[in-house]
């Protein structure tokens, strides 16, 4: 799934397919190499690797001390990473589930966020926390949900979401060097999707969107997950012929506006994307940011897609309703080229 | 006992002993056959999703519960469905839910981690470990504010000890003497993690703190549970304040239904000595031997019983419907 800019850049590189999941492990691995500093700590994150198994390997090469199991305490493990954070160290935190941020928001949201403002640029927080997000994992309200938009809201903090291999690689590595706290969340349905990474060392820098489909009929913007979504809807829109462009913002903070409203005033139609609830949603950003510059271009009005509005339901046949499919993304699109 | 009771009224009373170990038996072993029609559905890919098996547990639940009325609250756990059979769910209505149906507890909504069923007390079980620990004591808070007599009982596992609002609302509850109990269920574990390599110092003394009094109970004896829980509950009932229970036990399965490779955080050898020497309902067997209060027959007539009813309620659930897909925006607001 590398995009062809990215591809051609690093021709010159071994590039290997690997999956989502081996991408962050690398990332983790290269960058622990790279900087003692760097360590992970959180629930079943040494032997265990992570219930998803994405961490497998790395206590053995790092040890306990490094890779470090912690107690079910959310709330304490994020504020040891803020704490350790501002004093020499650089803590990745492991949230298993996104769900469970709500626990520890405090230590994020009024704490790591807040520390280098409030302390007039003394103190810096050069804190990672991964966590996931994504429904259809059967898992019901408590461990579905995709929620990016809260940390989003909230100055201090900077934010990703890689859509592929290549990206969370070279995001991860990104987020890991950065001073400021980056809350990083992976797909927890896309740690076994594959695509080409290459084997030297890269970041990619936060805040570039990166084209993931040219395309010159209409412009979806989609995150994470929503990618997979967009591309598979963009195959079904080129045998209707409409021609989709899909742009992937990687970060949600810093926001690469200018790659999505020259995108939009191009194609004149943009749809926004996003796995987060729909209402006041990472979508209303996005949107609102392409309504204000593109609307001079606009041939109709920006139309925003998340998950439904509901909590995340158990049941197989409720559950897939809540999300954006290619079929409904399809279905948006053909309203907004007027091919109904 | 009073030493003036007639040799009637003491037949009575041992009938009624029996009756009672025997219901207990009974609902252990269902919850035990429950479980591993779970692990089946799983396995032969018929359930959604995953589910956190209580089998090895099941005293606790069914001990704990026995001693409670219908009309006391319980909150329970991500290892919920023997906490929910014990304060009396049916058990096809609990695998129709399991499977996403509609005439599940929660038609559908909820599955394996959140039954929840007012009409048993049963106030749902919580995917957030610890998440249940305010509920609980809100809900004990309110039966003190509404002059009621009822108790309120909070499960949760040993790895709720790392949850910081576990003490939060521990502290309130003693402070202002709720009615309710919390029972720690330490199997050991916290998912793949061994509880000493997680838990700092003695599990008993964090409540001891609060002036809340600790018991420490073998959870493989259902006997013991039921008589500390029995002494606890009415204490609580009574307007005594809270108290903690600390159930040691095993669970015989993975973590979840899923976790089949366990040998690089458990062995083998620990997991038989467990089910060949610690299993709740052997042990519940061998003390009704031995008082006499069974035979093989009898055995026999509760297992094929529990069979009977396993194995329609999976029926039931297998070919129910599933919710219209309309109900997804229901129930949202109330
Ligand atoms: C707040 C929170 N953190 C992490 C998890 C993931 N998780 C689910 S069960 C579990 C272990 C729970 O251990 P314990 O409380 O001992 O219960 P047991 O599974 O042993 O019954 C963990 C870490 C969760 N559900 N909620
Ligand atoms: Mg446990």
């Amino acid at each position: 799934m590398l995009s062809s800019s990215t591809v051609s850049q690093h021709t010159t590189a071994g590039v290997r397919e690997i999956t989502l999941g081996q991408a962050i492990r690398e990332a983790l691995a290269e960058e622990m190499r790279r900087d003692p500093r760097v360590f992970i700590m959180g629930e079943d994150v040494a032997e265990a690797g992570t219930p998803f198994k994405v961490l497998s390997g790395l206590v053995e090469e790092f040890g306990t001390s490094r890779v470090i199991d912690t107690p079910i305490s959310e709330a304490g493990i994020a504020g040891l990473g803020v704490g350790g954070a501002m004093t020499g160290m650089r803590p990745i935190v492991d949230i298993m589930f996104g769900d469970f941020i709500g626990l520890a928001m405090d230590q994020i949201v009024n704490q790591a966020a807040k520390v280098h403002y409030m302390s007039g640029g003394k103190l810096k927080v050069p804190l990672v926390v991964r966590t996931t997000m994504g429904a259809t994992r059967r898992t019901a309200a408590q461990h579905s949900q995709s929620l990016q938009a809260w940390v989003s809201h909230v100055p201090g903090l900077k934010v990703v979401l890689p859509s592929t291999p290549y990206d969370a690689k070279g995001l991860l590595k990104t987020a890991i060097r950065d001073d400021n706290p980056v809350i990083f969340f992976e797909g927890k349905m896309m740690y076994q999707l594959k695509g080409l990474v290459p084997d030297t060392d890269y970041t990619i820098p936060f805040g570039v969107a990166d084209i993931k489909r040219p395309g010159v009929d209409i412009t979806i913007v989609a995150t994470s997950s929503m990618v997979q979504i967009a591309l598979a809807a963009a195959e079904l829109l080129e045998k209707l012929e409409i021609s989709a462009e899909i742009v992937d913002p990687r970060t949600t903070f810093p926001l690469d506006k200018d790659t999505l409203i020259a995108s939009a005033k191009k194609t004149s139609r943009a749809i926004v994307i996003d796995e987060g609830y729909e209402r006041y949603g990472v979508t209303a950003e996005l949107a609102s940011v392409i309504a204000e510059g593109a609307f001079y271009y606009l041939d109709a009005p920006v139309k925003r897609m998340g998950a439904m509005d509901v909590p995340v339901p158990f049941s197989p046949v409720l559950e897939d309703l809540t999300v954006p499919t290619a079929a409904s993304v399809v279905e948006v699109a053909k309203t907004l080229c007027g091919r109904v | 006992m009073s030493q003036t009771e007639s040799p009637k009224a003491t037949a009575t009373n041992k009938d009624e002993e029996q009756a009672r170990w025997l219901a207990m038996y009974e609902q252990m072993l269902t919850i035990r056959h429950f479980e591993e029609h779970v692990n089946q559905l799983y396995m032969t890919a018929r359930m959604p999703g995953l589910a956190h098996l209580y089998s090895g547990e099941e005293a606790i639940a069914v001990g704990v519960c026995a001693a409670l009325r219908r009309d006391d609250y319980i909150t329970s756990t991500h290892r919920g469905h023997g906490h929910c059979l014990a304060k009396g769910a049916r058990v096809d209505r609990m695998f129709a839910e399991l499977l996403g149906k509609e005439a599940g507890y929660c038609r559908g909504k909820g599955g394996s981690m959140h039954i929840a069923d007012q009409d048993t007390g049963n106030l749902g079980a919580n995917a957030i470990v610890g998440g249940s620990a305010g509920i609980a004591t809100g809900a004990a808070m309110s039966i003190k504010m509404r002059g009621s007599d009822q108790v309120a009982v909070c499960f949760f596992g040993d790895g709720a000890l790392g949850q910081g609002v576990l003490y939060e609302v521990m502290n309130m509850a003693a402070l202002w003497k709720f009615p309710i109990i919390y029972v720690c269920e330490n199997n050991e574990y916290n998912e793949y993690t061994h509880y000493r390599e997680t838990t700092a110092g003695d599990l008993s003394a964090r409540s001891a703190a609060f002036g809340v009094p600790c018991e420490t109970v073998d959870g493989q004896d259902i006997r013991a549970v039921y008589d500390t829980a029995q002494r606890l509950v009415a204490r609580a009932r009574q307007g005594e304040g809270p108290a903690f229970m600390l159930c040691n036990t095993y669970r015989y399965y993975g973590h979840h239904v899923g976790d089949i490779q366990r040998a690089y955080y458990r062995s083998k050898e620990e997991e038989e000595r467990w089910k060949t020497q610690r299993d709740p309902i052997q042990l519940l067997a061998d003390w009704l031997v031995e008082q006499g209060m069974t035979d093989h027959t009898l055995f026999e007539r509760i297992e094929q019983k529990v069979q009977a009813e396993v194995e329609a309620g999976e029926q039931f659930a297998l070919n129910a419907p599933f919710p219209d897909p309309g109900e997804v925006e229901e129930d949202v607001y109330a």
